[in-house]
């Protein structure tokens, strides 16, 4: 079977298009590299959607976390503190039996724990508290000075918050925010290790990865694969907001712009 | 365990709770729970060695040295940590076996890699297998924490890396200054006084590594996750004295909530640790005490 064969017939495999049984010998290295490259699919929406909401309501919380009124205040930080207190893990399995326990009380239910939704939830959750916790952060680090000018330029209330303090926040969280996003995009693997089950075997990228070292024993090709795809992903996101961190710098002066300084983490 | 426990059938509320958490069953997850602990106890330390050996390697003028510190930790860095622990745990395994198959059976014929299957000689399997369960058990135990230890141990080099160049310059010249070799500056003025900049560091890798314990579960041991959806699930009447439903989300909630408890310990007694360590120091931290005081 030729190479380009095994790509028609395994490149949407993740999605349920193609070939329905997934490769029972032989096991070329096509194969491995069109399986898991499908399975990239999944790590890329999961991180992307979770990461693209996530955003606006890290900024929310973060605004709450800053709030003088406890009644918003102590919600945030019970928020940051659950999400960022436990493992992802176990997060992602208490979330698969609470949507288990709850389908049985409504159908509404029924989509919530496949993992399209139901693991989307729980990383958009996730994500929304790390972000929140930086961009508060970066909330408290804002200089005074440029508050005060927004002030003597009669900016107040919501204008104000909109033209001076979210950019400033937002420029002086990338670099920290970049990292929780190659951080999120590396906990998408965890899935479909986590109860939540991998239908008709359409799953991320691991998931065929760990097949393939299952099937054959031999651990030292899927994974360098994996690893060579999400370098890759890696680098296209450190792109993406590199671009946008000289977009939030321009104003500045060329020698006191910050760079992207990555400090890459494990799994939280 | 308590004397009512004797017909489960006739109690209810809160006995037979106390009943039903304390079964022969139920221990397998409190020995699991330490399991947990035992590991944090072993892998902090052992991933701190790895990670002062990497960060001393990377600080090497021998290049060589230097170049095998610094890829450490950079591959480690760059890919999801979950798959470097499936990774490792096979990769581990299959290297011992084949270093005591070309020990134990130098004149072994065939092939170690056959398509699809590994193949050692029956003296050079790891554990042995007529040994014991326990064994077994411990054996997959160790690879675990190793496992760990060499992933940690890459994030905890370059903590300690930073660290090292964090020191002020100006601490070392005085050091040259009165005549101290470059080993001797590193052991008695480097070492001493990077540990303050590499706490926060630390206390965050700390943090992750307890939170990266679950992962245990996919190492093959049979932890707190795989107790508790062994436990959770549907208990019928018919296989046991205690019969519940799906009580698996409840598991997983006690589960939440433990690792918030001891995120919450662990937060208090880093607080500790750094303000201990800030004492003298030419930090802000330390300055700040020197003002109290």
């Amino acid at each position: 079977m030729s190479c380009w064969q095994t790509v028609q017939d395994y490149a949407l495999r993740s999605l349920g298009h193609g070939e329905r049984l997934l490769p029972r010998e032989g096991y070329t290295l096509c194969e491995h590299f069109t399986l898991i490259g499908s399975g990239m699919i999944w790590n890329v929406y999961f991180g992307a959607l979770a990461l693209f909401a996530g955003f606006f309501l890290a900024t929310v919380v973060a605004l709450g976390k800053g709030a003088r009124n406890p009644l918003i205040r102590k919600p945030s930080e019970w928020f940051i503190f659950i999400f960022r207190g436990s493992p992802l893990f176990i997060q992602f399995f208490f979330a698969y039996f609470l949507f288990l326990s709850l389908k049985s009380v409504s159908p509404i239910f029924d989509a919530f724990t496949s993992a399209w939704l139901g693991a989307l939830i729980v990383l958009f959750l996730n994500t929304a508290a790390y972000s929140g916790e930086i961009f508060y952060g970066a909330l408290r680090s804002i200089p005074k000075g440029d508050v005060e000018a927004a002030d003597a330029y009669g900016f107040s209330g919501l204008r104000r918050f909109r033209k001076i303090v979210w950019p400033t926040m937002l420029r002086l969280a990338w670099p920290a925010y970049t990292n929780e996003a190659i951080f999120l995009f590396h906990s998408t693997t965890l899935v479909f290790f986590s109860g939540f089950p991998a239908w008709q075997q359409r799953g991320d990228a691991l998931y065929y990865a760990n097949y393939f070292a299952d099937k054959t024993f031999n651990p030292f090709v899927p994974y360098p694969i994996l690893a060579g795809y999400f370098i890759l992903l890696t680098l296209v996101i450190i792109g993406i907001f590199g671009a946008v961190n000289r977009h939030l710098n321009r104003h500045l002066p060329q020698e006191a712009r910050r760079g992207l300084r990555l400090r890459l983490n494990v799994i939280r | 365990m308590f004397s009512f426990c004797s017909d489960p059938a006739t109690l209810d509320g809160a006995r037979w709770l106390a009943c039903y958490l304390t079964t022969v069953k139920h221990a397998n997850l409190y020995v699991a729970v330490g399991t947990v602990l035992l590991l944090l106890a072993i892998t902090a330390p052992a991933a701190l060695a790895f990670g002062f050996g990497g960060a001393m390697a990377a600080r090497s003028r021998i290049w060589p040295l230097s170049w095998f510190g610094k890829g450490y930790i950079a591959i480690v860095r760059g890919v999801p940590d979950i798959a470097f622990f499936l990774f490792f745990v096979i990769a581990l395994d299959q290297i011992f076996e084949v270093i005591r198959h070309k020990i134990k059976c130098p004149d072994w014929p065939d092939e170690i890699w056959q398509g699809s299957d590994f193949v050692v000689c029956q003296a050079a399997k790891l554990p042995l297998g007529n040994s014991p369960q326990w064994v077994h058990d411990t054996y997959g135990f160790f690879v675990a924490v190793l496992t760990f230890a060499i992933v940690f141990g890459a994030f905890a080099a370059n903590v300690l890396y930073g660290a090292m160049r964090a020191v002020p310059r100006a601490q070392l010249e005085t050091a040259e200054a009165y005549g101290m070799s470059r080993r001797q500056s590193f052991w008695r003025i480097l070492v001493p006084q990077m540990w303050v900049y590499a706490l926060p560091g630390l206390s965050n890798l700390w943090m992750v590594l307890t939170k990266a314990t679950p992962l245990l579960f996919l190492l093959g041991i049979e932890d707190i996750v795989y107790w508790a959806r062994e436990m959770g699930g549907t208990a019928l009447p018919r296989f046991t004295e205690y019969p519940h439903g799906d009580w698996r989300m409840w598991y997983f909630l006690a589960l939440l909530v433990f690792y918030l408890g001891l995120t919450k310990v662990s937060e208090v007694a880093l607080e500790r640790v750094m303000v201990r360590l800030s004492h003298g120091q030419a930090t802000t931290g330390g300055e700040a005490q020197r003002r109290a005081a």
